[in-house]
């Protein structure tokens, strides 16, 4: 029996409402136990938002975790002292000889990271877990201390994200073999019946024995690369993934059914591509997969080879997401995994305004902060010999002893990253006009941008809708090719198109960014928000998505791209108090110049 | 300390693991930037050449590593008084490879006041730091573009001037640092202020494996390793021990290898056509192809070790056009065909 019958089999779902659900369930709770089996530098994206079956998870993964393995909660901007670990003060001051705070990842090691809000982890902090979890230690050199420890950890990524764009960053994603989502599974798709801890237990110990072979091995690297999965470790990860399997069933070797389980779990949910469609000759087995799995698997020959391949391929194709595979069909590019900042070295650090970031030590900037507990952090060690110091000099009468050396200040990062956000009108009567020369005008654009280091996004709406062409990123050269691939036609979703740029820079702003929106069109919006195709509401709807943007304090720039300045275009920037450009007058100095107005507006909010 | 994997075993990756052969061989050549894919390898590759690399020569008790054969007072008064002994002592230790982790304090990479003299002897001594280590050997920042900003400050002073000095808390220290950097990092994490691209010799761009085959080998491999680590790495020493072999001979050889004008001449064209700013490109790509002919074992170089180091050498140095598609490598290459067509 494999595993997943084991849970499935175990426990009717009583009164499913919801099949879908109920399937997200199942694999949810198999993936947590194969997690469990093989936890330590592995991870865990479970995507939800707070309730009863998050609730459940986690309970389950309480229970089948060794009693012994600590589960420590971190905070998405967790400060470098609390997660790598620093000087303790009290304790220092207390034995009169340095003594190192332990941070949280060393105080995981055997255990879990949760990471809660996983979507709103800076890419350095990712970056700093990836290499405890690639390393299995802690190697940390801070406050004058060389801090090393084991620290063999698993991630569980609390990611709550809920616009695609967002996300746990890359970094850490890779490194999670798993990636499941609780969206949809309410209390009626939870079943009670739990996978066994001692089964788990066996597994555990039987796991250093399993092997694979090397058909299983290819078969899942074909697949991988026929969904376009475009790195070694989600590979590697899907061997562990059925290895883990093999184990949960008492087997040392892996079967097909391991391979399916691994390609369907790990590997699909990292698809990029629609595989193409299999050909004619589907393997029977395909349809049953209740085989017994005894010694044939281990004489598999060269010729059933490419069955298996084809198999694990399909089971992995049929496991996309569904919110994925539509975007995959659509031929968009997959919702970008990647969140955070990840530009600690880039951001601007103001004295006193924006978000805390850390600690500075130096020169105080004009107006700053002293951030007293990191000064007399600083202070305290060299107490003893300042005393000495004192004593020759005879001024012995300061209780603490701090020096200018010491002061610390907290450093802010200020919101002057900007996004710029350009909405490109690709509908039919922009398109038939001058989409080509928008392009070109977007182009400079770029280039603009890329000089004041600002990110761009692409987002751009006809026919239905509006699509997110490139989240915001500051590669130019993406920017260019995702223009470049643009299609054009169909109808103006005006007030759509605005919508989606607003929640894009309500994403931006929630990440410290300052957004502008740069809208391309020719203004003559003719499909109001439910989707009708009445001129007069679409315009009505256009105007007022504009001036909702506007009133969230979003620069916007106007760049009429119809022949001759348009009225409708005009009259929509007038109604929402936006920069307005027409496109004759848009040459490169003018844009630019336009923009960085644009980009102020939302600055000086 | 788990075994780390071993170098020869890596699969494919020919210009980074050359790349590395090359910084081993040639100091002088700069340091590696390692720029590419999640999960192809980077910080193993790095890890991998540190079990490679040859002892050298160090002053017994000095704690900067200083060459026993350098200016006497090129390193600290202790160093001075250490060589001033009837009989100074040397020791042999092996070349260091430093890791600058993420989330390091200042302090701890330039040095700074040792607390455990201060606290328990009220003593006031400096504890040299991660770049006093990495002194003739290699510094290693992974995630290299999510260094924080004061200390690629702090790396751009040093490495340019191979010089430490630290004055603080009435400490004044002086000491060489004389590293090469290495690098490794994500390109989609952020861009590399330009002033430390430049610091680099070498770049290296990383993608994953296309080829099925190369593919399965890579997650074999990793599995075998995985399974049995020191068994793994005892089926690859005599490989690995080739590589430390072939290293120490062509650092030997070096001096020896002759590079003949015309390729002085074809390598300074190739700079001139695509406009690398400066001599610094045209000595990169000369010092890193007749490495490249040492560890081949030549006696001077010739065109294909040329054409083996163009891109590492040059790539980083184009002035960049943001909006050229074709990116540096595709420009190097073209420049490459361009100028061995003729």
């Amino acid at each position: 029996m494999t595993p997943a019958g084991a849970i499935a089999d175990a426990a009717p779902a009583p009164d499913p409402e919801d099949p879908g659900a109920v399937t997200a369930w199942r694999d949810a709770v198999l993936a947590l136990t194969l997690f469990t089996v093989d936890p330590f530098g592995n991870g865990v994206i479970l995507h939800g938002l707070p309730g009863p079956a998050r609730e459940e998870w986690l309970a389950l993964l309480t229970d089948l975790l060794p009693e012994s393995a600590p589960v420590r909660r971190m905070p998405a901007r967790i400060p470098d002292d609390r997660l790598l670990g620093g000087l303790d003060i009290a304790a220092t001051l207390r034995a009169g000889r340095p003594i190192a705070d332990k941070g949280l990842l060393a105080s995981a090691d055997k255990g879990i990271v949760l990471a809660a809000m996983a979507e709103r982890m800076p890419g350095s902090i990712a970056a700093r877990l990836a290499a405890t979890l690639d390393t299995g230690r802690v190697n940390a050199e801070r406050d004058g201390l060389t801090l090393a420890a084991p620290a063999r950890i698993g991630v569980v990524a609390l990611d709550e994200r809920i616009e695609e764009d967002e996300g746990t960053p890359t970094a850490l994603a890779d490194r999670c073999a798993y990636r499941i989502s609780l969206e949809g599974v309410g209390v009626r798709e939870i079943f009670d019946e739990s996978p066994d801890p001692d089964a788990v237990d066996d597994a555990r110990r039987l796991l250093g024995s399993v092997t694979v072979g090397d058909g299983e091995i290819r078969a899942l690297v074909s697949a991988a690369t026929a969904l376009g999965v475009a790195s070694c470790r989600a590979e590697a990860l899907a061997i562990r993934a059925a290895k883990a399997s093999a184990a949960l069933d008492g087997r040392t070797d892996v079967s097909k059914d391991d391979v399916v389980i691994a390609a369907r779990l790990v590997l699909a949910p990292r698809a990029t591509v629609m595989p193409l469609p299999p050909e004619e000759d589907v393997p029977q087995q395909a349809e049953t997969p209740e085989e017994p799995d005894d010694a044939v698997e281990q004489n598999k020959g060269e010729e059933e080879i490419e069955p298996l391949e084809d198999l694990v391929l399909e089971a992995a194709a049929a496991a996309i997401p569904a919110g994925l595979l539509e975007r995959l069909k659509a031929g968009l590019r997959r919702p970008n995994a990647s969140g955070g900042d990840g530009r600690a070295g880039a951001e601007q650090k103001s004295a006193r305004s924006g978000r805390r970031i850390g600690v500075r030590q130096g020169r105080p900037p004009p107006g700053a902060r002293i951030d007293v507990v990191e000064t007399l952090r600083a202070a305290v060690p060299k107490q003893i010999i300042r005393r000495q110091d004192a004593a020759s000099t005879q001024r012995n009468d300061a209780l603490v002893r701090v020096l200018p050396e010491d002061f610390r200040f907290a450093a802010y990062k200020h919101r002057s990253a900007s996004t710029v956000i350009f909405l490109v009108d690709a509908s039919g009567s922009s398109a038939l006009h001058r989409l080509a020369e928008a392009k070109g005008a977007i182009e400079l654009l770029l280039a603009d941008c890329y000089v004041r280091r600002d990110q761009v996004a692409l987002l751009a709406f006809r026919g239905g809708g509006a699509d997110l062409l490139l989240p915001p990123t500051r590669s130019m050269v993406r920017a260019k090719r995702s223009l470049a691939a643009l299609p054009g036609g169909g109808g103006t979703p005006l007030a759509h198109g605005l919508d989606g740029a607003r929640g894009l820079a309500e994403a931006e702003r929630r990440r410290g960014n300052t957004p502008s929106v740069v809208l391309l069109t020719d203004g003559r919006a003719n499909v109001a928000r439910d989707g009708s195709h009445d001129r007069a509401r679409a315009r009505e709807d256009a105007a007022s998505a504009a001036r909702l943007l506007r009133s969230d304090g979003v620069g916007l720039l106007l760049i009429d791209v119809s022949p001759r300045p348009d009225p409708a275009a005009r009259a929509l920037s007038e109604a929402s108090d936006a920069v307005y450009l027409p496109m004759p007058h848009a040459d490169a100095r003018a844009v630019s110049k336009a923009v960085q107005g644009a980009v102020q507006t939302g600055l000086a909010r | 300390m788990k075994a780390s994997y071993p170098f020869s075993a890596i699969v494919g990756q020919e210009e980074m693991l050359r790349s590395l052969l090359i910084a081993a061989v040639d100091r002088s050549v700069g340091g590696v930037l390692i720029f590419g894919d999640r999960g192809t390898g980077k910080s193993t590759a790095v890890r991998a050449l540190a079990q490679l690399l040859p002892d050298m020569k160090v002053m017994a008790g000095c704690s900067y590593n200083c060459d026993p054969a350098a200016d006497p007072g090129s390193c600290t008064e202790a160093c001075s008084a250490l060589r001033a002994s009837s009989r100074p002592k040397t020791a042999t230790v092996p070349i260091p490879v430093v890791d600058l982790p993420l989330g390091a304090t200042e302090d701890r990479v330039i040095g700074a006041l040792d607390l455990e003299r201060a606290l328990t002897r009220g003593e006031k001594a400096f504890e040299p730091g991660l770049l006093a280590a990495a002194h003739r050997g290699f510094l290693y920042v992974d995630e290299v573009n999510l260094l924080e900003d004061h200390l690629v400050d702090v790396l751009l002073d040093v490495a340019a001037s191979g010089v430490n000095v630290v004055e603080r808390e009435g400490l004044s220290i002086r000491h060489p640092a004389a590293f090469v950097l290495v690098g490794s990092g994500n390109p989609e994490e952020g861009e590399l202020r330009p002033q430390l691209l430049d610091r680099f010799g070498l770049s290296v761009e990383v993608t994953t494996p296309t080829d099925i085959d190369t593919r399965v080998e890579v997650v074999r491999r990793r599995d075998a390793f995985e399974r049995d680590r020191s068994g793994f790495v005892e089926a690859w020493a005599k490989e690995d021990e080739k590589i430390r072999r072939r290293i120490g001979r062509a650092k030997k050889k070096l001096d020896h290898v002759v590079v003949p004008d015309d390729v002085v001449a074809r390598a300074a064209r190739l700079c001139m056509s695509l406009g690398t700013d400066g001599l610094r490109g045209e000595l990169t790509l000369i010092r890193a192809a007749r490495a490249s002919a040492a560890l081949d074992g030549k006696k001077s170089v010739t065109d294909a070790h040329l054409r083996q180091v163009a891109g590492p050498a040059l790539r980083h140095r184009l002035r960049r056009d943001p909006l050229d598609e074709a990116g540096s490598t595709v420009r190097v290459d073209r420049a490459v065909e361009d100028i061995f067509a003729s």
